[in-house]
């Protein structure tokens, strides 16, 4: 599945370990059951370490945790299924993650943009060319009229800067 | 998608393949060439689930034609032309049963 | 109206572009139909029995009369040259190709209107009084808030793959005309202290399981308005259901936890996002109040002369007391323009009717026209004087059928003439009524009485809220109806009763009219409505006489 990350296609070098699987010398995605039952010894182990995190489960639980944390995967099981754009601004914008945040799942070209847009910097994308089409996925807007945290000034920020600037002038 | 045999579809007479084409939304019928005929009387009449799902299976398996396939039970007239069993089936083939009001 | 400026133009622009080439991705087999469904959907297109149907978006009832002229245009051009005017203030294109659409939307967006979130599991087009800003009774011009909320919601990247779709609306007047209780989210916009806030009810909706919406919050400061839509809207997303469609709702999340809990969890988010950058100032708003063009109505003699002597003809009186309002303005009235014509589909409007009532509003109403909730037309502003001279028009595009807000003003979904989903036919149970009570003196001796026809449990004719509700079953390929009696709409709304077994489709028009007679040879005086009179005895009487003659 072709991963993108900030923007450009990039390598994951990031192993999944199913539970009880003993841990490669390798950045490690985990689960959110191990990450729990294991986080000392997990955080120990020194090295890059990612948790995938069940869409149904309350991000606050893994506040504690994101200092050891490089990685945090949200999913969408289907992309109809919306709660990990919740989970994404929740970990941005409250909890102030500031790692990778990673969506995967069916991730597909007509959600990317929401998908930044909530937080998430890299994209597992489902089919190659929807991976292909990242940026004029991206580029498909310039008018956003909701502050989010990614940095996007809304329509209404951009009016009352217009207004600030015509009463300057 | 499930295999034929996992799935079971019971079909208790006369019935024809119908969908909807996906450029305009016109309703189609599974016809006897294998393609999407825009009126019931060509449409391709099946008596048995085997030959309903095999149909089916080439319906749902044509996307870019036509969408939404279905199995839809007919009457035959004497001459053996299908005809549409129930009001859904009638409207869909001949329109709204009520008179437009428009003029253009 | 609200002006739409550069950056909603270019938005808009960059909307149809984007369609544009998912169509096309749909018709070279790139996307998937389950993938493109849900993206046309949010862009207002469904694919009913015959053909792709379009919902366009008119925010918060408001057409400015070039945007009815472009509705025309493309009714004309793309469809078979009419438009069917729905509950939620939209209007809805039969016969429209999926390859011709993306044309269609260009037009539209042109000048400023589009199908944007009007089906889809997103936040839909929010709906306000058709009254509003022309109504003596509100405190304040509702649609600023209905902008502001469809500002906050447009493609909004959080809540654009909800559970299921999310509506909400707003009143700001002492009389809801736009059914808050039975919607996802309704705001009612009122005074406390000298503040302006909202009354805030969730839960609210119609369809297969009906509740009436509850209140969470008695007093909302209005700056909060989006930080709590957030709160509300991030709670649904995260807590709803996901694995039955038919209880994705929140008014199922509502009444699984109890109204007090989940306004608890509400609560409990917005206090984390209360001061956040969605936070309202006078600033804001006022931004956004600059794009609304308010016509500076002057005072003018109540009642002029011209109208008194109108008024000496019976058949402009019937017309004038069923469908001029007051304005809030002296000299001024609201003109309901009726869409239920004896015979007609409730709601439909032909592309000639559009661009003559287009000309109208240009004459007569400041070049504004509302679509009511109740499938009519609306003249917000129309001076007094000009009402007699109004009427004629009217009258001769037959849209002044004296019958708003009776018997014959029926509210109906499409039904199985046209939709996917329905089981029964609605129209022609509409037509049947509107024939059976065509006298125009009669009706108005009835007065008052809403009947309301579905065509399925999902309930778009709203049966569970009309004072007469239909309800359309199908047994064996047969045409059934429920009927339920005692619904009610407004602030005070309330769920309607089953009177008993479906009837045949055949007899509806006759036990509607018994029905109605019973009322009347049980009413106190003609002060007592049909719903007044139902309230007051029961639905018993009532049962017992639809029933009788089988």
């Amino acid at each position: 599945m072709p991963l993108v990350k900030n923007g450009a296609p990039a390598a994951d070098v990031y192993v999944r370990v199913a539970d009880g699987d003993a841990l490669p010398d390798a950045p490690v995605i985990v689960s959110a059951d191990r990450l729990l039952a294991e986080a000392h010894a997990l955080a120990a182990r020194g090295g890059a370490l990612g948790v995938a995190w069940p869409n149904d489960r309350d991000v606050a639980e893994l506040v504690p945790h994101l200092p050891q944390l490089s990685l945090v995967a949200l999913v969408f099981p289907k992309f109809r299924d919306g709660r990990a754009f919740s989970q994404a601004r929740l970990l941005r914008e409250r909890y102030g993650y500031t790692g990778e945040l990673r969506a995967t799942g069916n991730v597909l070209r007509d959600q990317l943009l929401m998908m930044v847009r909530s937080g998430f910097d890299a994209l597992e994308v489902e089919k190659p060319a929807d991976a292909a089409a990242f940026g004029k996925a991206l580029a498909s807007y310039s008018v956003f009229y909701q502050p989010t945290g990614d940095g996007r000034r809304p329509v209404a920020a951009l009016r009352r800067a217009r207004v600030a600037a015509e009463a300057a002038s | 998608m499930t295999s034929p045999l996992q799935r079971k579809l019971k079909i208790s007479g006369p019935t024809v393949i119908t969908a909807n084409r996906l450029a305009d939304g016109a309703v189609v019928w599974l016809a006897n060439d294998g393609r999407w005929a825009e009126t019931l009387t060509r449409a391709n009449v099946v008596t048995t689930s085997e030959e309903a799902l095999r149909l089916l299976d080439i319906a749902h398996g044509d996307e870019r034609e036509a969408v939404g396939a279905y199995p839809a039970a007919v009457a035959l007239a004497k001459d053996g032309t299908p005809q549409p069993a129930t009001l859904r089936e009638k409207i869909r083939s001949s329109g709204p049963t009520i008179a437009f009001q428009a003029t253009a | 109206m609200y002006i739409h400026d550069e950056f909603d133009r270019t938005f808009l622009k960059e909307r149809v572009a984007e369609f544009r080439d998912q169509v096309a991705r749909r018709l070279s087999g790139e996307l998937t139909e389950e993938e493109f469904k849900m993206l046309r959907l949010m862009n207002g297109v469904y694919l009913q029995l015959h053909a792709y149907m379009l919902r366009v978006c008119i925010p918060y009832g408001t057409l400015a009369s070039k945007q009815l002229r472009a509705l025309a245009r493309v009714a004309r051009r793309y469809d078979k040259g009419y438009g069917h005017f729905t509950t939620r203030q939209n209007i809805q294109f039969n016969w429209i190709k999926l390859a011709e659409l993306p044309d269609a939307m260009a037009e539209l967006a042109e000048v400023g209107i589009h199908g944007i979130q009007t089906s889809g599991n997103c936040i839909r087009n929010t709906t306000t009084d058709a009254f509003a800003g022309a109504a003596p009774d509100e405190i304040e011009d509702p649609r600023l808030y209905a902008e502001v909320i469809r500002q906050w919601s447009t493609l909004h990247p959080e809540f654009t793959y909800l559970p299921r779709k999310f509506k909400i609306a707003i009143s700001a007047a002492t009389h809801d005309r736009a059914a808050i209780r039975v919607h996802d989210v309704g705001l009612r916009l009122h005074k406390k202290d000298g503040r302006t806030g909202f009354e805030v009810m969730v839960g609210g909706g119609l369809g297969r399981t009906p509740y009436i919406g509850q209140t969470i919050r008695e007093f909302l400061p209005k700056e909060d308005l989006l930080t709590y839509l957030e709160a509300i809207l991030r709670t649904y997303n995260l807590g709803g259901r996901r694995d039955n469609i038919y209880k994705a709702r929140i008014k199922i999340l509502v009444h699984d936890l109890g109204a007090e809990a989940f306004g608890k969890l509400v609560e409990e988010e917005w206090a984390k996002i209360k001061d956040g950058a969605l936070k309202l100032d006078e600033a804001g708003l006022a931004a956004i109040r600059a794009h609304f063009h308010t016509p500076d109505l002057p005072a003018l003699p109540e009642k002029p002369a011209v109208l008194a002597d109108a008024l000496k003809d019976p058949a402009f009186a019937r017309w004038h007391a069923q469908s001029v309002t007051a304005h809030k303005v002296p000299g001024h009235a609201i003109v309901t323009l009726s869409l239920k014509p004896v015979g007609g589909p409730p709601g439909d409007c032909t592309a000639d009717q559009m661009d003559a009532i287009a000309d109208l509003a240009d004459a007569y109403s400041h070049g504004e026209v509302r679509v009511a909730h109740e499938q009519n037309l609306v003249f917000p502003h129309v001076r007094q004087q000009d009402l007699p001279a109004l009427w004629g028009k009217l009258e001769a595009l037959g849209v002044a059928t004296p019958n708003v807000g009776l018997v014959t003003d029926i509210i109906s979904c499409p039904g199985l003439d046209y939709c996917a989903l329905a089981n029964t036919r609605s129209i022609p149970i509409a037509q049947q009524i509107t024939e059976r009570f065509a006298d125009p003196e009669r009706i108005a001796d009835i007065g008052l009485l809403h009947v309301n026809i579905s065509g399925c449990i999902n309930a778009c004719g709203h049966h569970h809220v009309g004072h007469i509700g239909i309800l359309g079953v199908e047994k064996k390929d047969q045409e059934f109806f429920q009927i339920t009696l005692g619904g009610k709409g407004n602030a005070k709304a309330r769920l309607g009763e089953l009177i008993g077994p479906a009837i045949p489709e055949t007899e509806v028009v006759d036990v509607v009219e018994r029905l109605v007679d019973t009322y009347l040879s049980l009413r106190t005086g003609p002060g007592e409505t049909f719903i007044a009179a139902v309230e007051r005895l029961g639905v018993e009487p009532f049962k017992d006489s639809a029933y009788a003659p089988r």
